[in-house]
């Protein structure tokens, strides 16, 4: 077959033609792959929540919060066994890491305490601020955030005057990731006003004063 | 056409012609994703799957694309190929989709795609273009493999997450930009004296 002539009919005709088919062809390959997307992002979502919480047989639907001041909403999963309240994980941010955005899933017993964390998504330094994936629940020195109580503990880096331990040498790392941990907490304690009675005014104003302290020290 | 030939074809892209250690082609997702041997090898089976199938199908349609728009319907039938990818990763390979991230969709402009499409593909038979991607495809992820596993080695210890030595001995700069230049230059030099030898 000899090659077509680089005329206008033939170069229109070949170029809407295959055009046409690719779009087709990404179409039906967009419907087969639709459902496996969401079946594995909400999969990731779900063991997310698994791990930072105690063990629980029901979710309640997600509560998205909004924090004045901050532009994006957090997410809260509240979980429950049987019909007692065990905790919720938050899916929570910080914008002011490294490199990029963080995001993280805290997990909070019924009296605020952190229960776990798992990292959803970071772009962090390899082998620096990278190790925040489980160098906050590695029990060495002050560097394990588990079990420390949003409220009563100061959850900022030793530096600054926290009671938490830096990663080595990944000070900004550290400080964005448990900024991020604060931010979870006072979504947390927002969302959980209902049930404990606490004003959300006074949880406010702190969760404010601690970040501007923050703030300061860097 | 002989045995001998199909074989020098397939040999050509993982040897003589090796697009990363020879041609230096596609040296961006070559440094961008190698950080981990999973990631390299991950990143070059993707692209041979794209290589292979752009291959076929641009040596299919050769006759009936007009000269004049030729790169705009490669590029589409390669951009075409490389969506299909990555919808497929996205949904069942969601944690290596995540870590090579950009990388994926940025294969369209992989210089090896289009250079194999223009040099090879549009001139030959199916079945040569089909063995050339192949070959090509072969080439790109073990070069990328090795270079993945070097760096994973030096960097952290690990070669394809099984530990060989303690992490605290790593060289950190390996797993970073500027240890990729360093190894990949090694590796060049390395393939390349053993070439000629």
């Amino acid at each position: 077959m000899a090659k077509l002539e680089s005329n206008f009919k033939n170069m229109v005709l070949v170029l809407t033609s295959i055009t046409l088919f690719a779009a087709m062809a990404l179409g039906s390959v967009y419907k087969l792959t639709k459902e496996p997307i969401a079946a594995s992002k909400k999969a990731k979502q779900e063991n997310a929540i698994k791990e930072v919480l105690p063990p629980f047989d029901r979710l309640d639907e997600v509560e998205v919060v909004n924090i004045e001041g901050l532009e994006d909403p957090f997410y809260v999963n509240k979980a429950y066994m049987g019909d007692e309240f065990v905790g919720a994980a938050v899916q929570s941010y910080s914008k002011s890491a490294f490199s990029g955005e963080i995001k993280v899933m805290v997990g909070f017993d019924k009296d605020g305490n952190i229960f776990n964390y798992s990292v959803l998504e970071q772009k962090e330094t390899p082998g620096l601020g990278t190790k925040m994936v489980d160098w906050f629940k590695t029990e060495k020195g002050n560097q394990d955030i588990r079990g420390l109580n949003g409220a009563t503990n100061n959850l900022t880096v030793s530096k600054a005057g926290g009671e938490v331990d830096a990663i080595t040498a990944a000070t900004i790392s550290s400080k964005a990731f448990l900024e991020s941990v604060r931010f979870a907490y006072s979504a947390y304690s927002q969302n959980y006003d209902g049930l404990t009675g606490a004003t959300s005014t006074n949880d406010t104003v702190s969760i404010a004063a601690t970040n501007e302290g923050g703030q300061n020290h860097e | 056409m002989s045995k001998g030939s199909n074989l020098k074809v397939l040999l050509n892209g993982i040897i003589k012609e090796n697009p990363i250690l020879v041609l230096l082609l596609g040296t961006c997702p070559t440094l961008g994703t190698t950080s981990s041997a999973l990631n390299g090898l991950g990143m070059g089976l993707a692209t041979t799957f794209v290589l292979v199938s752009s291959n076929v199908a641009i040596s299919m349609l050769k006759n009936i694309i007009p000269d004049k728009v030729r790169i705009p319907a490669f590029v589409v039938v390669i951009a075409a190929f490389v969506t299909v990818v990555e919808m497929v990763m996205q949904a069942y390979v969601p944690a290596l989709y995540e870590s090579l991230g950009l990388f994926i969709p940025l294969i369209v402009v992989n210089c090896i795609l289009l250079g194999r499409a223009e040099a090879y593909a549009a001139k030959n038979t199916v079945f040569k273009s089909f063995l050339d991607g192949l070959g090509m495809g072969v080439g790109f992820t073990l070069a990328l493999t090795v270079l993945g596993s070097a760096r994973e080695i030096l960097g952290t210890g690990k070669v394809f997450s099984m530990t060989v030595f303690p992490e605290t001995y790593g060289m950190l700069l390996f797993v970073l930009a500027p240890g990729a230049f360093i190894a990949l230059a090694y590796l060049i030099a390395v393939f390349n004296k053993l070439r000629k030898a």
